[in-house]
């Protein structure tokens, strides 16, 4: 799977629109996770998940701008996600079945928050993007 | 068996009151056939689906999407029970139609990602992991009866 010149234009175009509300976007995509996913909570059990946790806000963040450091990247994504999909692969052990629930209640967030923006081109292209970064984050696993 | 709590169920026909079938039907099916190309092999008879316009604008697709949602319709009217509600479909699609199940969770996942276009403010996370707990449900009803 590669990301064509048109899905990098997609990607980078939406995600620049989304401005400073990265780091709103990427807790309420954690939470939604958290909610419709509950097995997911399983990797968590050492936060605070209540509504509002600073803790689901900090590492919301973390998610956000890991995202936004991969639309910076999008010709380089394995070198620059490297140190990422180490920690994934070594410490974290995250099952891939999650980065697909993440990316999809992330999908539903910037959906949310930006209706008009997301017409079926950017939505391929965005969940083309995300799939991408699942990949290279689990590509060191085994 | 998958169980709705009055909340959920609150939260799931509230929606649905509000969705104009024939319109996210159509781009639900669209949007799905664009996001995940590979789902057109079951619309080879559907003429031009040469680019995500040509999709959108097929009056095939929209035809078929309102199909499924109005399906679905019967599902939001039997939440207690849709291993039943779906019998004769899923035996359709194993039988008949050859459907790989999963592609019933992608077109799931597609509708919510449909609804929170549309409904915004109102999607919120109980109302979103009620739908999802609902796609979830149909597609494992229609996947119920394959052999």
């Amino acid at each position: 799977m590669a990301l064509s010149a048109a899905d990098k234009c997609n990607v980078k175009e939406f995600w620049e629109k989304l401005g400073e509300n990265t780091n709103v976007y990427g807790t309420e995509a954690l939470a939604r996770t958290f909610h419709s996913f509950p097995a997911t909570k399983t990797y968590f059990a050492h936060f605070d998940l209540s509504v509002g946790s600073r803790q689901v806000r900090a590492h919301g963040k973390k998610v956000a701008d890991a995202l936004t450091l991969a639309v910076s990247h999008l010709d380089d994504l394995p070198a620059a996600l490297s140190s990422l999909s180490d920690l994934h692969a070594h410490k974290l052990k995250v099952d891939p079945i999650n980065f697909k629930y993440l990316s999809h209640c992330l999908l539903v967030t910037l959906a949310r928050h930006h209706p008009g923006n997301l017409n079926p081109e950017v939505h391929a292209s965005l969940d083309k993007f995300l799939s991408y970064v699942s990949l290279v984050l689990t590509s060191e696993y085994r | 068996m998958v169980h709705f709590t009055a909340e959920e169920k609150t939260a799931i026909t509230s929606v649905w009151g509000k969705v104009n079938v024939e319109e996210a039907g159509g781009e639900a099916l669209g949007r799905l056939l664009v996001v995940y190309p590979w789902t057109q092999r079951f619309f080879d008879s559907f003429g031009n689906l040469s680019s995500a316009s040509a999709i959108l604008g097929n009056p095939k697709v929209k035809a078929h999407g309102k199909k499924v949602l109005t399906s679905l319709g019967e599902a939001v009217k039997n939440l207690d029970n849709l291993k039943a509600t779906f019998s004769k479909l899923s035996e359709l699609h194993c039988d008949k139609l050859h459907v790989d199940p999963e592609n019933f969770r992608l077109l799931g996942n597609v509708l919510v990602v449909v609804l929170a276009i549309h409904f915004g403010k109102e999607f919120t996370p109980e109302v979103h992991a009620a739908w999802q707990k609902l796609v979830a449900g149909v597609a494992s009803a229609l996947a119920h009866k394959y052999h």
